[in-house]
C-alpha cells in the first residue's frame, strides 16, 4: 500500500469512526444517564437520511435541509421522550428492549408509507463536488473532506460541553447519579430531555451528512446500530471519551480490515471487542 | 423497576387444561388434510423449541440474550454442509452433530458473553451473533448471502423427513422431549440455582455457588436446544441463509417469549404459536377505503409489541395467572 | 494475636487475618488490619460509621479482594479467595441490609442455602434432573436451619411481606442452612426493636458453641453481653483489641468512641 492509499484510507477510517461517534455519543449518554437501551436509535439515523432526501427534494439545498432537519429531529426526539421513554426509565432492560424493537417497526412501516422501499440519492451539494487530487490516479472527494471537518468539529464541542461546562457537568453527575444529582439540584426530568433530544439529534444529523455518500434506503439503521453498541461496549457505557476512542478505533479497524483481508474485514470489529472485553468487561472507560 | 417474580414455574390449572388440550390437537391436526396448514403448524412448533430454549436464558436464569439465532442459525447450516448434493444425510448422525456444533459455539461465545453484566450482557450477545452473521455473509464457501439449500432431506431408521407428515410427527415428539426436559430442570437443583441466579445473583453466590459456571452452562444448553430448533427449520425449508442468525431472528425470539410470559417454559411454547398467529393475521388483513392493512403488517406488529410492554409484561400468562399467588 | 479466653477453643484460630489493607484509589479504607477467630469465641469489631469494618467484613468474606495481606481459613491460605468458594470451605457470612430472596418462601430461600453444600457442578448432567426439593439432607440441613432461627412459624411465607425483625432472622437463618463454622455477621440487630433485638442475641448466644463468630454491630448492650474479644475500628485501623473490660477502660477508645456511642 502506498502513500496515497494509506492516506486515503485513514482519511476514511477517520471519517467513518466520528461518524459512528456522532451517533455513539448520544447512544452512550442515554444508556449512561437514564439508564435506557434503545434500539431505535438506528432509526433517527435512517430518520435523518431520509429528511434530508425529502428536504432537499423540496428546496434544493443540503444546507437548509441539515438545518430544518436537524430541528425536527430535536423536536421529534423531545416528543418521543416525553410521551413514551420517559415512563421506561425504571423498567427492566429487557422490557425496554421490546418496546424500542417494536417502534423499528413502526419506524420502519411509517417510513414505508411515507417514502416507500426503493433506495433514494441525495445529490452532493454543488459548492462541494469536486475532488482533491493526491496523486496522478487517486483523488479525494472534497464532500468527504468537509464531512471530516463538521464530524471533528461537533466531536470537539461535544467534548468542551460535556468536560468544560456547567451544562457538562450536570450530564457528567447524571451519569454517574441521577439520583444525587437530583438531590443536589439538577432538574433531572428537564435534564433527560435535553440529553435525549441531543441524543436523537445527533443520530439524525449523522444520517443527514452521511446521505450523499451512502444513499438512502430501508433498514440503514440496523446496520449502523450494531456497530454503535460495539462502539459503546467497547469505550465504556456513559462515557463520551471512550465512544470517541472506540469510534476511531473501530474505524481504523474496520476500514483497513476491508482493505488488508477482505473475507474477514466485518468480523475484525468483534474481535477488537472480544478482546478488550477480556481485559475489560466494562469498557476501556467505564465510569 | 419491574420486580422479578418467584413460582414462575408453577402453572396455574387453566394453562395445564390449555396445554394438554394442545397437545391433543397437534396430534389430530394432520389428520384433517390440510397440507398447507401442517406446514405452518411444523412451523410453529420449530419456533416454539426455539423459544423456549431462548427461556431457559432469558425467563429463568435472567439474561437477556440479542444473539440467540447464531445458534440457530448455525445448526442449520451444520446440516447443509453435511448433505451430500442429491442424497439423504442420516438425522441420526447430523442431527447430534448440528446440536453439538451450536452447542460449542455457545460454550465458546458463552465464555466471552457471561463474564458481562446487564446492558453489556445484551449488546455483546447481539455482538457476536452479527460477527458470525458477518462471517457466514461475507464468505462464498460458506455460502454467502444467497445461503446454502439442503436438497434432500435427511433420513434414517425408516423415517424419511422428506415426508411433511414424518417431519411434523418428528417435530412434535422433540417438541414434547424439549417442553418437558426444560420442565423438569425447573425443579431440578440446577435449574433452582439459576432461579436464584435471576432473583439475587450476589447472594446465590454468597451461598457458595459458582455463579459464572451456572450462567455459561445455562448459556450453552440454550444454545444446544435452539441448535435443535435450526436444524428442523434447515429440514423444513430445504434452504439457509444467513439471516437465520441474524438480529431480527433473535428478535424474533424474544418476542416470543415475552408474549407468553417468561420464567416457566409453558409460556414460551405459547407465546410462540400466539405470535405466529398474530403475524399471519395481520398480514392476512384485507385493503379496507384503499388502504392495505396486510402489508402494513409491521406497524401492526410493532404496536402490538409496544401494547404487551406496557399493558402486559407478564405476558399471555401473567394475564391467565390469578391476581395472588402466595399465602 | 489474640489469645482465646476462658471459654475452652482450640489454639488454632479458624479464620486468621494478616495485615489486611484495602485501597480505594487514594482512600485506605482497611489499614493492615489482623485478626482471629476462634471456635466457640465471639469476636466483636466495632467502631463508629466509616470505620472501615463493613469493608473489613467484605474482606474476610471474599466479597472484595485485598490489596495487601492474608487470610486463612481453617489453617489454608485463602487469600484472594471468592466468596463462593469461601463459602465451600465453612465460611458463612450475613449481610447489613437484608440480601434474601424476597420473592420466594421463608423455606425456598433456606432449600437453597441448604443445597449449595455438596451440589453437584452445573455441568454435571446429574445435577438437571431429580426435585431439589425432594433430597432428604438438603432438606434436613433446611429444617435445621428453620428451627434454630425460630422460624417455622413463617415456613410458608413470602420473605418480602415478613416483618423487619423476621427478615434478619432468614437472613440468618440462610448463613446456618449452609453449616459454616466461621460466621461473619454483619450488623444482624440493624433496624430492629427492643423486643426482636433480645430474641437475636439470644439466638447468637446459642450460636457461639461450635462457631468462631465475628460480630460487626453498633447495639452496645448486644457487643457487651455476646462478646468474649472486641477490636476497635477507627479511620480503618485498629485502634485497641481485647476483652470487653479492657476496651471499656482503654483510654483511646473512649476517646474516640465510646464516648460518642448509640444506645
Amino acid at each position: 500500500m502506498d502513500l496515497a492509499n494509506f492516506l486515503i484510507q485513514l482519511l476514511n477510517s477517520v471519517q467513518y469512526g466520528l461518524l459512528l461517534f456522532l451517533l455513539a455519543a448520544g447512544l452512550t449518554l442515554i444508556f449512561g444517564i437514564m439508564g435506557v437501551v434503545n434500539l431505535a436509535h438506528g432509526s433517527f439515523y435512517m430518520l435523518g437520511a431520509y429528511l434530508a432526501y425529502a428536504l432537499t427534494g423540496a428546496w434544493d439545498s443540503l444546507a437548509l435541509a441539515v438545518l430544518v432537519g436537524t430541528l425536527l429531529s430535536i423536536g421529534i426526539g423531545w416528543l418521543l421522550e416525553k410521551i413514551l421513554f420517559r415512563h421506561f426509565y425504571h423498567r427492566s432492560h429487557l422490557d425496554q428492549v421490546l418496546l424500542t424493537f417494536g417502534l423499528i417497526y413502526i419506524f420502519e412501516e411509517l417510513r414505508s408509507m411515507l417514502w416507500g422501499d426503493d433506495v433514494h440519492s441525495v445529490g452532493v451539494p454543488e459548492l462541494l463536488n469536486w475532488s482533491i487530487n493526491l496523486t496522478d490516479t487517486l483523488s479525494y472527494p472534497a464532500y468527504r473532506l468537509f464531512m471530516l471537518v463538521i464530524c471533528s468539529v461537533l466531536a470537539l464541542g461535544l467534548w468542551l460541553l460535556i468536560g468544560k461546562t456547567k451544562l457538562g457537568m450536570k450530564i457528567r453527575a447524571g451519569a454517574f447519579n441521577s439520583d444525587m444529582a437530583q438531590a443536589l439540584g439538577v432538574n433531572i426530568v428537564r435534564l433527560h430531555a435535553l440529553v435525549f433530544a441531543m441524543g436523537v439529534a445527533l443520530a439524525a444529523l449523522g444520517g443527514m451528512l452521511i446521505a450523499p455518500l451512502s444513499s438512502v434506503y430501508p433498514y440503514m439503521g440496523s446496520q449502523v446500530l450494531i456497530m454503535c453498541f460495539v462502539v459503546v461496549v467497547i469505550g465504556g457505557i456513559g462515557s463520551v471519551r471512550g465512544a470517541l476512542t472506540a469510534a476511531l478505533l473501530v474505524g481504523l479497524v474496520d476500514t483497513f480490515g476491508k482493505v488488508l483481508l477482505p473475507e474477514f474485514a466485518s468480523m475484525l470489529v468483534y474481535v477488537l471487542m472480544a478482546v478488550v472485553l477480556l481485559y475489560k468487561p466494562e469498557g476501556l472507560f467505564k465510569q | 423497576m419491574s420486580a422479578p417474580l418467584a413460582h414462575l414455574e408453577i402453572l396455574p390449572r387453566s394453562v395445564h387444561f390449555l396445554l394438554a388440550l394442545g397437545l391433543l390437537a397437534l396430534l389430530a391436526f394432520p389428520w384433517t388434510g390440510q397440507d398447507f396448514y401442517t406446514q405452518m403448524v411444523t412451523r410453529m412448533m420449530i419456533l416454539a423449541i426455539f423459544a423456549m430454549s431462548l427461556d431457559l436464558l432469558q425467563g429463568i436464569t435472567g439474561l437477556v440474550s440479542l444473539g440467540h439465532a447464531a445458534y440457530f442459525g448455525l445448526a442449520g447450516y451444520v446440516l447443509a454442509f453435511m448433505s451430500p448434493a442429491d442424497a439423504a444425510a442420516s438425522w441420526l448422525i447430523t442431527l447430534p452433530v448440528a446440536i453439538l456444533a451450536s452447542a460449542l459455539v455457545a460454550l465458546v461465545i458463552g465464555f466471552f458473553v457471561v463474564r458481562t453484566q446487564g446492558i453489556y450482557f445484551i449488546m455483546v450477545t447481539m455482538a457476536f451473533a452479527q460477527m458470525l452473521y458477518y462471517l457466514f455473509f461475507d464468505n462464498k464457501g460458506l455460502g454467502g448471502s444467497d445461503g446454502l439449500y439442503i436438497n434432500v432431506r435427511p433420513s434414517a431408521l425408516g423415517l424419511d423427513l422428506e415426508n411433511k407428515l414424518v417431519l411434523y410427527y418428528f417435530t412434535l415428539v422433540s417438541l414434547v422431549l424439549v417442553y418437558v426436559f426444560l420442565r423438569r430442570l425447573l425443579w431440578s437443583p440446577f435449574g433452582r440455582t439459576l432461579n436464584g441466579i435471576r432473583l439475587n445473583e450476589h447472594r446465590t453466590q454468597a451461598l457458595g455457588y459458582a455463579s459464572f459456571s451456572y450462567k455459561l452452562t445455562a448459556f450453552t444448553l440454550a444454545g444446544a436446544l435452539a441448535g435443535l430448533a435450526g436444524y428442523l427449520w434447515g429440514v423444513q425449508t430445504g434452504y439457509v441463509n444467513p439471516e437465520l442468525m441474524g438480529f431480527h431472528m433473535s428478535a424474533h425470539a424474544i418476542m416470543m417469549v415475552i408474549l407468553g410470559g417468561m420464567g416457566n417454559v409453558a409460556g414460551a411454547l405459547i407465546g410462540a404459536f400466539g405470535f405466529e398467529l398474530f403475524l399471519h393475521f395481520f398480514k392476512d388483513l384485507p385493503t379496507v377505503g384503499g388502504f392495505d392493512l396486510g402489508k402494513h403488517w409491521q406497524l401492526w406488529m410493532g404496536s402490538l409489541i409496544v401494547l404487551v410492554v406496557i399493558v402486559a409484561p407478564q405476558g399471555l400468562m401473567g394475564l391467565l395467572r390469578p391476581r395472588s399467588q402466595d399465602d | 494475636m489474640t489469645k482465646p479466653t476462658a471459654h475452652d477453643s482450640s489454639a488454632r484460630p479458624l479464620l486468621q487475618a494478616d495485615k489486611l489493607s484495602k485501597r480505594f484509589g487514594g482512600l485506605l479504607a482497611v489499614n493492615d488490619v489482623s485478626l482471629s477467630l476462634f471456635k466457640d469465641q465471639l469476636h466483636a469489631v466495632i467502631g463508629p460509621n466509616g470505620a472501615g469494618k463493613t469493608t473489613l467484613t467484605h474482606l474476610l468474606s471474599g466479597d472484595i479482594a485485598a490489596s495487601s495481606g492474608r487470610l486463612q481459613l481453617k489453617g489454608q491460605d485463602v487469600t484472594g479467595w471468592p466468596h463462593h468458594r469461601l463459602s465451600l470451605h465453612g465460611l458463612g457470612r450475613s449481610y447489613q441490609k437484608t440480601n434474601v430472596f424476597l420473592p420466594l418462601s421463608v423455606w425456598d430461600n433456606l432449600m437453597l442455602a441448604a443445597q449449595a453444600q455438596g451440589a453437584y457442578a452445573p455441568f454435571n448432567p446429574l445435577s438437571w434432573f431429580g426435585r431439589a426439593d425432594h433430597n432428604p439432607s438438603v432438606v434436613a440441613r433446611a429444617d435445621r436451619a428453620l428451627q434454630l432461627a425460630g422460624l417455622s412459624a413463617v415456613r410458608n411465607k413470602t420473605a418480602a411481606i415478613l416483618s423487619h425483625g423476621i427478615q434478619r432472622q432468614l437472613e440468618i437463618a440462610m448463613v446456618l442452612a449452609t453449616e459454616p463454622q466461621v460466621l461473619l455477621l454483619d450488623e444482624p440487630l440493624a433496624g430492629m426493636g427492643a423486643a426482636e433485638a433480645e430474641t437475636m442475641v439470644g439466638l447468637l448466644q446459642t450460636l457461639k458453641k461450635d462457631h468462631a463468630m465475628l460480630l460487626v454491630e453498633h447495639d452496645m448492650d448486644a457487643v457487651f453481653a455476646l462478646a468474649d474479644i472486641l477490636t476497635v475500628m477507627v479511620n480503618g485501623t485498629v485502634i485497641a483489641s481485647g476483652t470487653p473490660q479492657a476496651i471499656r477502660e482503654d483510654a483511646k477508645v473512649q476517646a474516640a468512641y465510646l464516648g460518642e456511642a448509640s444506645a
